[in-house]
């Protein structure tokens, strides 16, 4: 038995080809709402992968540092050094703020790591080009989304640095490329007020008379300048030890909260883009629901412009199920022609210029493919019971 | 009284019940015989339409019997179980418009029938371009429908008609569309197909052009037929 449905697109081929790329268009969107979702995933990973820590501790009863402000005293590292299986800590800040690149503002997430060496928690995994920081002021490590290169200068707050290497993958949870400087710098960065700050607060300090008696204005003021925090401290676990008893074991003796890698992804992923993910779930549900209505109202125009031919081929003797194979094996003739055209404009077309990270993964496309031939299918119910419903007399004139 | 052919007695068809019944076919009463074109004319809601619809098992007659190629099909309320397949094998048609499927070529719209009543391709495809030779259209056997002239798709619906070798072949109204020499054309091939294939034709027509080369013609009126010998000005 030849393919009624096969002939019958081959015949009108231009009309479906332009159709399923329509629709094709529409199924790319989707696709690429997938993988924005896949790819805030995958950034939010990237971020605790790259830090390299296997417990983030933070400030009490906080989700920090990456969903909520932490901040600890910068000396806990020494007591946590010194706890069994703790074999690496390092001190970190993180601030997201506009970093002035050329002509344009990048928003940029600032990491302060610690002096150290490659390896170091907090520190860059890899570079792509230049070297790590070796200096404690005024160098940046950036992530080659930022636009930067080696040599570029710029400015964090009045202070300026200068580009020594460049590394890829570096960013936020929100995707922000992080351009990582020294610690110091990072906290003065966050921390530290502009001048007319503090010339107004050691005006105001001197002033009070509660710190007249001698010595007590030196440490007043002293302490206002001096910054002593950081927002987190990382800690890399020495293989053999189990990490969550090593975690409860700071957290007893601390009183910090510790997160577990599994914990800050929950975080991450669970709560900080939840709403987000919410929000493209929803676009992916209306995204389907239009797909479905257009194939329903293209499949059921394409078997009502037929209905003649039905007439004649139900009066001649076909089987209402080869009428109605004809009708779903169009139907997901179009939907695989528009899949083959979304999977191709969201691989070559839209993840490339879209601005945040696209994920498109292999395991989304089979489901997507799967999803579009179930929508396909059942939107040619629509098309087929019309069909059904053609009296075969129709053919026959009077 | 032949038993193959179309053998017809005391058909009746009543659409609705009660007060708003109306009877479409009042006593139809009709014999073809093998190899026989007959004319079956009519004014315009005597019930041609529904005659040729209860012809083609296409709606169910609400009284009296009807036998095709010696097979019963309805008997006062009793009808045969797959009306679909009886069209498919047993009843040919040939329409007003030759209503091609314009997405299968000349071969491909004769093959059908024979593919769909489970014939391979092939041997599908071999009775089709048997036919369309026969039909002098075997020339334009790879055409897509849109690409023949009105005689050629009205030949190949012809050939589409006749491919099952079905005992009957209802026409509808076959010339309609076509000047004197091309309607006269097409019930010369009628009469020679049903010569050759022994099959009986219903040539339901208005056309005046066409009704003296009937043998025998049966009008119906107001639901009842009529027989009449025609001039029989055939081609035979």
């Amino acid at each position: 038995m030849i393919s009624l449905a096969g002939r019958d697109i081959m015949h009108a081929w231009g009309k479906f080809v332009f159709t399923g790329l329509g629709l094709g268009l529409l199924i790319g969107v989707t696709l690429s709402m997938a993988g924005i979702y896949r790819g805030m995933v995958d950034d939010a990973r990237a971020l605790l992968d790259n830090s390299g820590a296997d417990l983030w501790v933070v400030q009490k009863d906080t989700l920090g540092p990456y969903a909520e402000p932490s901040s600890i005293y910068d000396d806990v590292w020494r007591s946590i050094r010194g706890i069994q299986g703790v074999i690496r800590t390092a001190n970190v800040t993180y601030l997201t703020m506009q970093v002035r690149q050329g002509e344009r503002d990048v928003r940029a997430m600032i990491t302060g790591i610690t002096a150290g060496d490659p390896g170091t928690p907090g520190w860059p995994p890899y570079l792509i080009a230049g070297r790590h920081i070796t200096r404690s002021h005024y160098e940046a490590v950036v992530d080659i989304a930022t636009g930067f290169r080696i040599g570029d200068r710029f400015q964090i707050r009045r202070n300026h640095y200068t580009v020594v290497g460049l590394t890829r993958r570096m960013v936020s949870s929100s995707g922000d490329p992080i351009i990582f400087i020294p610690l110091k710098d990072a906290r003065d960065a966050q921390f530290l007020k502009d001048n007319d700050a503090i010339l107004q607060q050691h005006r105001r300090t001197t002033e009070t008379l509660a710190f007249k008696p001698a010595g007590v204005l030196d440490a007043v003021l002293a302490s206002q300048n001096a910054n002593s925090y950081v927002n987190a401290l990382l800690v890399q676990v020495e293989p053999g030890y189990r990490i969550e008893e090593t975690a409860e074991t700071i957290r007893r003796w601390k009183r910090l909260t510790v997160h577990t890698r599994t914990q800050m992804e929950e975080i991450l992923v669970g709560k900080l883009i939840a709403t987000s993910a919410k929000q493209i779930g929803m676009f992916l549900v209306i995204l389907s629901i239009v797909s479905s209505a257009i194939v329903a109202f293209i499949i059921y125009t394409l078997t009502l412009g037929k209905i003649r031919e039905i007439a004649v081929l139900k009066l001649i003797g076909t089987r209402n199920r080869t009428i109605a194979g004809m009708i779903m094996q169009q139907a997901i003739a179009l939907g695989s022609i528009g899949f083959v055209v979304g999977k191709i404009s969201a691989t070559l077309l839209m993840a490339p210029i879209f601005p945040k990270y696209v994920l498109l993964e292999p395991l989304d496309s089979i489901r997507g493919f799967i999803v579009v031939i179930v929508i396909c299918v059942l939107s040619s119910i629509f098309a087929i019971r019309a069909a059904l419903k053609v009296d075969p007399a129709e053919a026959i004139g009077g | 009284m032949s038993n193959k052919g179309i053998h017809i007695e005391m058909l009746q068809k009543r659409y609705g019940s009660g007060d708003t019944a109306v009877d479409a076919l009042k006593r139809i009463d009709m014999q073809v015989d093998p190899g026989e074109v007959i004319g079956l004319i009519g004014p315009s809601g005597s019930g041609k339409s529904t005659l040729l619809k209860c012809l083609g098992a296409v709606i169910e007659p609400t009284a009296g019997r009807m036998t095709l190629g010696g097979q019963v099909i309805y008997d006062n309320g009793w009808k045969v179980n797959d009306l679909r397949a009886l069209r498919r094998d047993r009843i040919g048609f040939i329409f007003q418009a030759p209503y091609l499927i314009p997405f299968l070529d000349v071969t491909d719209n004769v093959a059908l029938l024979p593919m769909l009543a489970g014939q391979s391709n092939s041997e599908a495809r071999a009775k089709a371009r048997d036919l369309l030779k026969a039909l002098d259209v075997d020339h334009r056997a790879r055409a897509m429908p849109s690409h023949l002239s009105g005689g050629e798709q009205q030949r190949v619906a012809i050939a589409r008609g006749l491919v099952n070798r079905p005992p009957v072949i209802l026409a509808d109204e076959p010339t309609a569309p076509l000047d004197s020499e091309r309607a006269l054309a097409v019930i010369r091939i009628l009469n020679d197909m049903a010569d050759k294939f022994e099959t009986a034709i219903i040539v339901v027509t208005h056309d005046e052009k066409i009704i003296p080369t009937f043998k025998r013609i049966y009008h119906i009126r107001d639901g009842v037929t009529h027989e009449e010998a025609g001039e029989g000005r055939g081609f035979r």
